[in-house]
């Protein structure tokens, strides 16, 4: 092979492989790309219908709930805006706390119970994830007023 | 007094780095001999001093001495000795001060052993070398100083992070950063090779065993980090595609792409600017990687207390680097071309095709990993990009490239005789085919498409990888004995192999299962029975455990006994699994215990790992294939020496 022919080959081989590489990129960025959404979005019911996604917050104080010995608990997850109550079978992460920020993976049901199907916590208590860490910043200032003006605008759980 | 000596002897270092950067490039500019040979000198001196700011710190984490910032936050009374030592790199500080240390051994190293080549090129090299210690050196002395004093010291220390008290974690990060900081001896060379503006033969088979070397500790720093993963955060993944798994992967890739573009640049001529760009980019996305890191700017586990003012630092430092690199390169590069031609049937065309393959991957997992960051830039929302996207993605150039492996291995330089699938591959071909198809089914009891497909690539590869050695062994008719260079490459092909089979049956095959137990208890998981004898308190060093007793049995036969823990280290106050795993060559038997439900119960997870042994068995026999490759009798004026060079840069650590 030529040396034009050989530089024409590796171009168009480069120009393919790219190609293919990117549409089936993209193709497979729309099925499992997972979105994050704030707990007060999921409350303005904006949030992915019918897949999975992910929420993130603090572990609100005093609601981690279990029935002695079953695997099930439940725990409310608040931006200090608003709360999602969540509902996680199985084991959990060391680094899960009440207060601790935590982001759920899973999906809304009918009555507005996230059911996560895993439970992420940080391995570092001083680090936060950054989305969890907006979105509790929009709220941390809100919260004041908040408790002033009574009853924020949530939409009832 | 001490800290302040190690500071001092920083800034002396500084100094020498300078020196190093600038007096052997206007030396090799103007073909002046005296300046030329300050290099070696200047890059021992800079070893020594930032030896004594190495001694020095690791002296304060042993004396306890708290007043230090960085002792105070990564350490305390109680914590194993073994412990404060590797301590000095468990935090952000301590390991910039590491990656100087290795850098600089490397220098030296370089200027040891490359007596063979022309004074004004390993001036440059070594002036490379320097500048690029210039930056990191003012990188730690303007914002992450190890040495900084406490107003008020604390009475005892924060503790080093309970996960990395383990020796798995001990000696990962000095091997990654061994590999690392290895690629910048070939970024040095290119650089090198543009401001001459030539590349001789003899340069680049002097890169190939320091490249290796490089990437030889890159692969055992990943395999040691996965392993680590998987025993200690608990829950018995080997691979996360964490932003910071990822950005040590990618210089692995093109690393490995590298490898392979100077094999035929060295023997035909050709690739050659091609070879210089994977080394300036090899180097670059080990840079990005620390970028990464330290910034904060991307979900992690790897948790560093973030500061703006680092990741600044590192991204103004990358820019130039990389800036300056690609000028050069777009200047100098294309006349260092040749224009020799190969036929579409030679290993010239699989090895193009490997790089391809290669970058494709690379730019896979560049795109997954800063996809969420670009996302929140243009303001399109928030994503995350987990392992489901990329085990799809990722396998698309991969298995292509595994497929092509067995072929190309057996083709010949410039134009190859004969088909290529016919003779001594027939017989691979068609038992990997067969294996492959029955396998999963035989011996895991499930029939499945992709299983099949990844048994298949993985017995291919093996298979086709052992014709050559064994040829050689069985001293067949032409086989001539077979030299290091081709059995190294066998055999690191070999650990693709196995890893590629590990990989693909405990993804398959694996069981997991989270169940609520008592003492006394029995749960069976695939074929095992697991009773949970007892629970009890232990007491460590510098934690206290809830431990479980295990016993494991299969078909009624005792096969061990494991203790799976729950820790609670006194000072930081959080909780830790360490998992009770069983050990074998063809499973894992893993056991965590999560949390106490009340009333003596605990959460326990039980996972079935099937031959995920092979994982790290296969990194293993790649890194060692690595390592076969590099004694070969061609690079032995300078092979040795790249031994001898990883030794020395391994040492201090």
């Amino acid at each position: 092979m030529r040396p034009r022919q050989q530089r024409m080959l590796a171009v168009g081989l480069v120009v393919v492989g790219v190609a293919i590489a990117t549409g089936l990129t993209l193709q497979a960025m729309k099925d499992s790309m997972m979105f994050f959404v704030s707990v007060t979005e999921v409350s303005e019911g904006k949030y992915p219908d019918n897949r999975n996604f992910r929420v993130g917050g603090l572990v609100k104080d005093g609601s981690v709930h279990r029935e002695e010995g079953s695997l099930e608990m439940t725990f409310l997850v608040t931006d200090l805006r608003c709360d999602l109550p969540v509902s996680y079978t199985g084991v959990l992460p060391d680094l899960f706390r009440e207060g601790q920020g935590v982001v759920a993976h899973g999906q809304l049901d009918e009555v507005g119970v996230f059911i996560a199907d895993e439970i992420l916590a940080k391995h570092d208590e001083n680090y936060m994830a950054p989305e969890v860490a907006d979105s509790l910043a929009e709220h941390v200032g809100e919260q004041t007023a908040a408790l002033a003006e009574g009853p924020s605008e949530c939409s009832p759980q | 007094m001490i800290p302040e000596i190690g500071h001092f002897a920083l800034i002396l270092a500084l100094a020498l780095a300078i020196l190093q950067g600038v007096l052997p490039m206007v030396g090799a500019h103007r073909n002046d001999a005296a300046m030329m040979s300050t290099a070696r000198t200047a890059a021992v001196g800079q070893l020594v001093f930032v030896i004594v700011a190495y001694a020095c710190l690791t002296w304060a984490f042993l004396q306890n001495d708290f007043s230090v910032a960085y002792v105070a936050n990564h350490s305390q009374l109680a914590l194993p000795t073994m412990y404060k030592v590797a301590a000095v790199w468990g935090g952000h500080e301590g390991s910039v001060l590491l990656w100087i240390l290795l850098l600089v051994g490397w220098t030296v190293a370089v200027g040891r052993y490359s007596r063979s080549l022309p004074d004004s090129f390993v001036a440059r090299v070594i002036g490379v070398l320097g500048l690029l210690s210039v930056g990191f050196l003012l990188f730690a002395l303007l914002t992450s100083n190890p040495f900084d004093r406490l107003a008020n010291p604390p009475a005892d220390g924060a503790d080093l992070n309970p996960l990395l008290q383990d020796p798995g974690m001990a000696i990962h990060p000095p091997m990654l950063y061994i590999g690392y900081v290895g690629f910048s001896v070939a970024f040095a060379f290119a650089i090198a090779a543009m401001i001459s503006g030539k590349l001789d033969k003899e340069w680049i088979r002097w890169t190939r065993p320091w490249t290796t070397m490089a990437w030889i500790f890159l692969t055992l720093g990943i395999a040691l980090g996965s392993w680590w993963a998987y025993y200690e955060l608990g829950w018995g993944g080997w691979w996360f595609w964490d932003p910071v798994e990822n950005a040590s992967f990618m210089p692995w890739l093109i690393g490995t792409a590298l490898i392979h573009s100077l094999a035929v640049a060295e023997k035909r001529g050709l690739f050659k600017s091609w070879t210089l760009m994977l080394a300036i980019s090899a180097f670059s996305l080990s840079l990005l990687g620390t970028f990464l890191v330290r910034s904060g700017i991307i979900v992690s586990v790897h948790a560093f207390a973030t500061d703006p003012a680092r990741g600044v630092f590192i991204l103004s430092f990358l820019g130039v680097v990389i800036l300056s690199a690609l000028i050069l390169f777009a200047w100098r590069a294309p006349s260092l071309d040749s224009d020799a031609g190969f036929s579409a049937n030679s290993r010239e065309t699989f090895l193009l095709l490997n790089n391809v393959l290669l970058v494709v991957a690379t730019i896979v997992v560049f795109y997954g990993t800063l996809a969420p960051l670009l996302y929140e830039v243009l303001d399109i929302g928030k994503i995350s990009v987990g392992a489901p996207w990329f085990n799809k993605v990722f396998l698309l150039p991969m298995l292509p490239l595994v497929f092509l492996v067995g072929i190309g291995m057996h083709t010949t330089w410039r134009s190859h005789k004969g088909s290529l699938l016919t003779g001594r591959l027939l017989i691979p071909a068609v038992a990997s085919v067969v294996l492959g198809v029955l396998i999963p089914g035989v011996l895991y009891g499930r029939f499945g498409v992709m299983v099949s497909v990844g048994v298949i690539a993985a017995l291919w590869v093996i298979s086709t990888s052992i014709i050559e050695p064994l040829r050689s062994w069985r001293r067949a008719e032409g086989a001539a004995r077979i030299t290091p260079a081709v059995l190294g490459m066998s055999v690191a092909h070999m650990g693709v192999g196995l890893f590629i089979l590990g990989v693909t049956i405990v993804s398959a095959f694996n069981v997991e299962t989270d169940m609520s137990m008592r003492p006394g208890e029995t749960v069976e998981v695939s074929g095992h029975t697991f009773e949970l004898r007892d629970l009890r308190q232990v007491q460590g060093p510098n934690f206290t455990a809830v431990e479980g007793v295990i016993d494991i049995r299969k078909e009624g036969e005792f096969i061990a006994e494991v203790h799976p823990q729950k820790r609670q280290y006194l000072v930081q106050k959080n909780w830790m699994t360490e998992a009770g795993i069983e050990v074998h060559w063809n499973k894992d038997l893993f056991i965590a215990l999560g949390e106490q439900l009340g009333n003596n119960t605990w959460s326990v997870r039980i996972q079935y790992k099937p031959m995920i042994r092979f994982i790290w068995f296969g990194a293993l026999v790649m890194a060692l294939g690595g390592l076969i490759a590099v004694t070969d009798r061609r690079y032995r004026s300078t092979a040795t020496a790249a031994e001898k060079a990883a030794v020395v840069a391994a040492e201090p650590a």
